[in-house]
């Protein structure tokens, strides 16, 4: 089990790794001159001078990525040219915005989802099956940021029941924070459980269609044991999977929603870094948005390992 | 010679149009329909403002109401299909592409190559449309080439690594060995052989990923990443629309269903070709 960590852990070290070139190289790839680029062509030439001092950009590339990369590995992402505030400081603050978003769209994508596939999947030839299965479709097609302007639309505008847009922090009034974000993640968190639904629907039959499982019905266990003991338990794999990839899809989603109800997380910043051309900030965000992709990626292979004892003897 | 080796897998038989598919073709067919009337029709120029009729409810004059400039919701929705189409068929083109050649290569090649491409497709899943979109947009400018580029290598990954699992699961079958043994070259393997025979998963892949594609530039115009606001576009219009969500809820609400729409035609498309040749529905 050790050498399959370890060995998962390097991979996922290594796509880091490649990622932050990637991010890096985007610097390289600026056309004409990046001073001039970032800081604009009316720029006096003190300011570019000082950008220039400030990316390193005399240096040669591979000096600059080994002190920005080292720079990374210490939590040190640099200084925003915009803000003039470092930029792990200002990831961390957008952080406390996108992060319980994201948590908390998940939380409703998983609620609304799991019970609705499991359901479809135990009751398949009645009219429950089509009928989730149908919504789950039409769902997944629907995009957040549309269903968020549409919520607005009932809650807001027609019932004024809550906000359509803005933040307040738990520290000010916790009523008020989470008033601030219950339409936000019902917009996030929906449009996944579409996905998830389906996905929790098929990996469900699959597993139900097993031949332990026509063992485990033929001992007279009665359904529902077979199908939450042994049915969803095999279905774990596809699930945790799906899970990990609608977690990466709900976060990165967050950065639309954010701009719907103008909440100050990590994806309005990554915006405005561009209509600053603030770069140092956007690599920061880029990479810490990457960087949690490959971690849940990792998570969910670790997983598998406990799950499926099979797959880490592969 | 190498000519006479049967493809086991070419011939496809159809039992009967399943109902996702023909539904998902309808679909699509209204879309492509109504981007190519908008070249030779539109009811008015989507971009003639009238500031007599701002915010209008559906009218004989505006079937389908008008914006906060007067300017006519069917017109603009119209001329967004088009957009729509191009950039998902280009965006998914480059992914294509891409990604076909990519995981072609690791496939049949395999060793230290195939480790080395499959890494490189590994990170970029770390990267998906929106962010790729950020990056792209602070190296250039935003807009439609960008937001395609980024769509297109973001969704390249699916189709490497569908068509790499496809081609490591056909190059050790009879018909390819029996290829070989007659003399054919490794091109013609790959080319003759074995992709033909791995087209199916890709053809589904191809269609669902339009549907992402949709989705991504709808999100990328929605945020400004995306079509310039001089061309409208569904994501454009709902981006301008949301200002004023308590004046007429039918900027919001028409340019959304077009959405809705063609990601679901697309899907279903896809999924009924799944469902099509799948062996186990005949």
């Amino acid at each position: 089990m050790l050498a399959f960590v370890v060995r998962r852990a390097l991979l996922a070290c290594l796509s880091v790794f490649l990622a932050a070139v990637l991010v890096f190289c985007a610097l390289l790839a600026i056309p004409g001159d990046p001073a001039t680029a970032l800081a604009g062509l009316n720029a006096s030439p003190e300011v570019l001078a000082a950008v220039r001092h400030q990316l390193d950009l005399n240096e040669p590339p591979l000096t600059r990525f080994v002190g920005w990369f080292g720079g990374v590995l210490r939590g040190d992402f640099g200084t925003s040219l915009n803000y003039r505030t470092p930029v792990g400081k200002l990831i961390t603050e957008r952080l406390s915005v996108s992060l319980p978003l994201a948590l908390a769209g998940m939380v409703v994508a998983c609620l609304v989802a799991l019970p609705l596939g499991i359901l479809a999947a135990m009751k398949r030839g009645s009219w429950l099956d089509p009928l989730v299965t149908t919504a789950a479709q039409l769902g997944a097609a629907v995009p957040s940021f549309w269903l968020g302007l549409l919520l607005i639309l009932l809650f807001s505008v027609q019932l004024g029941w809550l906000p359509s847009g803005g933040y307040v922090p738990w520290r000010e009034s916790p009523l008020e924070n989470v008033r601030s974000l219950v339409l936000p993640t019902l917009a996030l968190g929906l449009g996944q459980a579409a996905v998830i639904t389906r996905m929790t629907r098929a990996a469900l039959l699959e597993a139900l269609s097993q031949d332990f499982v026509r063992t485990a019905r033929a001992k007279g266990l009665p359904g529902r044991t077979v199908v939450l003991k042994h049915g969803l338990r095999n279905a774990l794999v596809t699930l945790i999977t799906v899970l990990g990839l609608s977690f990466s899809q709900v976060l990165v989603g967050a950065i639309v929603i954010e701009q719907v109800f103008s909440l100050p997380g990590l994806g309005r910043l990554a915006l405005t870094a561009i209509g600053t051309r603030d770069f140092p900030l956007l690599q920061g965000e880029i990479l810490i948005y990457a960087g949690v992709i490959v971690l849940l990626s990792f998570v969910v292979d670790l997983a598998y390992g406990f799950l499926d004892p099979r797959i880490r003897y592969d | 010679m190498t000519k006479a080796v049967a493809e086991p897998r070419r011939t496809v038989l159809f039992k009967a149009v399943p109902l996702n598919l023909a539904l998902g073709a309808v679909l699509i067919g209204i879309v492509i329909i109504s981007a190519l009337v908008s070249f030779v029709w539109l009811p008015h120029d989507p971009n003639a403002m009238d500031f007599t009729a701002q915010l209008s409810g559906p009218s004989a004059a505006h079937p389908l109401g008008t914006d906060h400039l007067g300017r006519d919701l069917l017109s603009r929705v119209l001329v967004g299909s088009r957009g729509a189409l191009f950039v998902g068929f280009v965006a998914v083109g480059i992914a294509l592409t891409l990604g076909c050649l990519v995981g072609a290569v690791a496939g049949f090649v395999g060793g230290l190559l195939d480790d080395i491409l499959m890494r490189l497709v590994d990170v970029l899943y770390a990267f998906p449309p929106i962010l790729l979109a950020l990056l792209l947009a602070a190296i250039y400018a935003p807009g439609t080439l960008t937001a395609m580029s980024a769509i297109g290598l973001a969704t390249a990954p699916t189709f490497a690594r569908l068509l790499r699992a496809s081609v490591l699961e056909l190059k050790n079958r009879d018909f390819v060995e029996a290829g070989r043994a007659l003399g054919a070259t490794q091109r013609r393997l790959l080319l003759r052989h074995i992709l033909p025979n791995a087209l199916s998963p890709i053809i589904v892949q191809t269609s669902l990923s339009l549907a992402v594609a949709v989705l991504a530039e709808a999100a990328l115009s929605f945020l400004g990443l995306g079509t310039p606001p001089r061309t409208p576009s569904w994501g454009t219009m709902l981006r301008e629309a949301q200002g004023f969500l308590q004046l007429s809820p039918y900027p919001v609400l028409v340019p959304g269903f077009a959405i809705v729409m063609t990601v679901l035609g697309w899907s279903l498309l896809g999924d009924g070709i799944r469902d099509a040749r799948d062996p186990r529905n005949l």
